[in-house]
């Protein structure tokens, strides 16, 4: 399996000699969206400028209606660009891709599938030349690191909302995409359930380290997560207002982080600039 | 992980769970739960049923009571006082002659019901002879390349639902194999919707009647040549024709209606048409689909009567109109066993529907 998965390894555009190598995995630049209304163009972004590094773990907040999922759908591929334009590792993306991995708010698996079946569907997509038996295998590995290794051949509708969306992170890891985008994967959950879904994505995350970038509402998960936390100023012509950089190592626990004494520095400045 | 299958759930799953009521009922293993959900499910319509029995009979005693009454005071007009006694007579005797010809009463229609079922037994008894009487005759036309000779003799009442049933499930399959490949490809495609939906439009609310005439003009010019009956072809085509609607609409509402979050997670995944069609659009508007194609069925039995009608075609509506045309003491009672056979059977195919979409749709719906 893991030669299947080597095979496939990021193709770098950068090291092909004609551009000067770089870190960038993820380049926004000038990024404009307008959506039509009844009353007129509404300009949700304007010259938003983002570039995002390989292996980083970006979370972003903002209120609520500034634009994040317009941006987040944009870098998917699946929201038209109106004006700039978003290159993953140095190229211009032309619609959705399964090098973008998307984990959405709601689980969206087939609920007519079982949680292997789902994870296959992605699997089969972008490993067309692996054998079934190498196919399953992949599958199979993701799932187990969700945790879901007795629930392979239940249906997902079967599943609750929690497992549901661990099947959604396997099936979103398991295609081996250059960037990651979850947009509130874990906003319909309880808390509880939160902070395990939290764990096990950073656990994952930490033997992968695919670029992340990761909408949120919740403060504490936005620190627990990100290498850095990226805030949105309010719409119309929203943009980027501030960034702050999280100086924790990694791989964190949610104990170490709470009790380092710069976690309520981090937190602070976070609110202040969601208060005003 | 295999759940057991247990005679609970398959009547469950059929929309049929007062029948496990039933069995706590004779297993004695009935708690107070139970008991009034026995009273809600079995014992009320029960009682409702006796009490639709009696209402009908009070009504067609009364009906019963006014046609004589009638008879009576048009005898005396017309023949005199001596004449009006007579009639009186005989209709108090039970005479089959001056019977008033009305609305049946339950039991009057229950003999009919009998009586069509010993008639079919003769009829079978005597197909089975006539069966056997020719069966050395047939192998030898048979084996000299000539037609086997044929029984031709009155179709019983079953032989009729048969019929029926042959016809509604030909017209079903038609309009099945017609609207759901049309339906996928108007769902997919706006340009296609916009070209087929005045067309749709437009036929949707035609009559069967209309339909069997278009039918008709068609099917007797293309068969011209054939010596076969085309009654049979004629109907199984308009009441697939006329049924098919609600299956296209339905479908064409599933495909184009798929959650999008799915069409967002079939577009990152880069999914082929292909895939696309089947491994999500379809298996996500299988419920609407259902829903049409139950639908299709029921509108395909209810347009049935109507066109075996029309097309003198073999089944329970060219029953149902010989014994109105037939006028003899009982017809009235057997077109009511036919009206009940005919609910019945639509009840059934509807369980049948629900049953197979249950087994293959995602989301459980509960029957009524
Ligand atoms: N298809 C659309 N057409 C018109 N306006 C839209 C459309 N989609 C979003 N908007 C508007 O654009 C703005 C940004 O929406 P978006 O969903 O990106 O916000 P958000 O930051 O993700 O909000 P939330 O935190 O509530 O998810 C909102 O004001 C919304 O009303
Ligand atoms: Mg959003």
């Amino acid at each position: 399996m893991n030669t299947v998965l080597k095979n496939r390894s990021l193709l770098d555009i950068s090291d092909n000699g004609l551009f000067p190598p770089s870190n960038v995995m993820l380049d926004l630049k000038h990024l404009k969206k307008v959506y039509p209304t009844p009353k007129g163009d509404y300009v949700v972004l304007e010259d938003l400028n983002l570039q995002i590094m390989k292996e980083e773990f970006v979370t972003i907040i903002g209120h609520s209606g500034c634009g994040k999922t317009t941006m987040l759908s944009m870098i998917a591929g699946l929201n038209k660009i109106s004006g700039g334009n978003i290159s993953v590792l140095g190229s211009h993306i032309k619609g959705p891709g399964p090098d973008r991995g998307v984990i959405f708010q709601a689980p969206s698996l087939m609920p007519w599938m079982t949680s292997l079946q789902n994870v296959l569907l992605g699997v089969n997509q972008v490993f067309p030349h692996a054998t079934k038996a190498q196919r399953n295998d992949i599958a199979k590995y993701y799932l187990q690191k969700v945790g879901l290794e007795d629930a392979f051949h239940k249906k997902a509708s079967d599943l609750s909302q929690g497992m549901q969306q661990r099947v959604g992170i396997a099936r979103a890891f398991a295609i081996k995409p250059k960037v990651l985008l979850l947009d509130e994967p874990f906003g319909m959950l309880d808390s509880l359930t939160r902070g395990e879904l939290q764990d096990t994505l950073i656990e994952i995350w930490n033997k992968e380290k695919i670029t992340a970038v990761m909408i949120t509402h919740d403060v504490d998960e936005a620190i627990f997560l990100a290498d850095r936390v990226v805030m949105m100023t309010s719409g119309p012509k929203a943009k980027i207002g501030d960034i702050l950089e999280i100086d924790f190592q990694r791989p964190r626990t949610r104990k170490t982080v709470l009790e380092h004494d710069d976690y309520y520095k981090y937190r602070k400045h976070l609110i202040d600039f969601l208060e005003h | 992980m295999k759940q057991s299958i247990t005679l609970g759930k398959v009547t469950k799953f059929m929309g049929l769970g007062f029948l496990s009521t039933l069995k706590a009922l004779f297993t004695g293993k009935l708690e107070k739960e139970d008991f009034i959900k026995f009273l809600r499910k079995i014992v009320v319509p029960l009682a409702s049923i006796l009490l639709f029995i009696g209402l009908w009979h009070l009504g067609a005693k009364t009906l019963y009571d006014r046609e004589a009454n009638f008879k009576i005071e048009k005898a005396l007009e017309d023949q005199g006082p001596e004449a009006a006694e007579v009639m009186r007579a005989c209709i108090a005797s039970g005479d089959l002659s001056c019977q008033p010809n009305t609305l049946p009463a339950p039991a009057q229609v229950w003999e009919s019901y009998k009586s069509l079922l010993r008639d079919h037994n003769i009829i079978s008894a005597d197909k089975a002879a006539f069966k056997e009487k020719t069966a050395a005759l047939n192998a030898k036309r048979i084996s000299e390349g000539r037609a086997p000779i044929v029984y031709t003799g009155r179709p019983s009442f079953i032989d009729q639902i048969v019929m029926s049933l042959k016809t509604v499930f030909a017209g079903f399959l038609l309009a099945l194999v017609i609207a759901i490949p049309i339906g996928i490809l108007i769902g997919l495609s706006p340009t296609l919707k916009s070209a087929f939906n005045w067309f749709i439009q437009i036929f949707k609310p035609v009559s069967p009647v209309v339909w069997y005439l278009l039918v008709f003009m068609i099917v007797k010019t293309v068969l011209i040549d054939s010596t076969e009956d085309s009654s049979f072809v004629i109907s199984f085509i308009s009441v697939g024709l006329c049924s098919m609607w609600a299956t296209l609409v339905n479908t064409a509402m599933g495909v184009s209606s798929v959650d999008k979050d799915y069409i967002n997670v079939a577009k990152v995944l880069k999914l082929g048409p292909f895939q696309k069609v089947f491994k999500v659009i379809l298996p996500s508007s299988l419920p609407l689909i259902f829903t049409g194609l139950k639908i299709t069925l029921s509108v395909a039995w209810m347009v049935l009567i109507a066109i075996e009608l029309l097309a003198q075609s073999p089944g329970l509506g060219l029953f149902v109109w010989e014994e109105f045309q037939n006028g003899a003491n009982d017809s009235n009672s057997k077109i009511i066993v036919a009206m009940f056979v005919i609910g019945i059977i639509g009840f059934l195919l509807d369980r049948l529907m629900l049953t197979i979409q249950n087994t293959v749709s995602f989301n459980k719906n509960e029957g009524l």
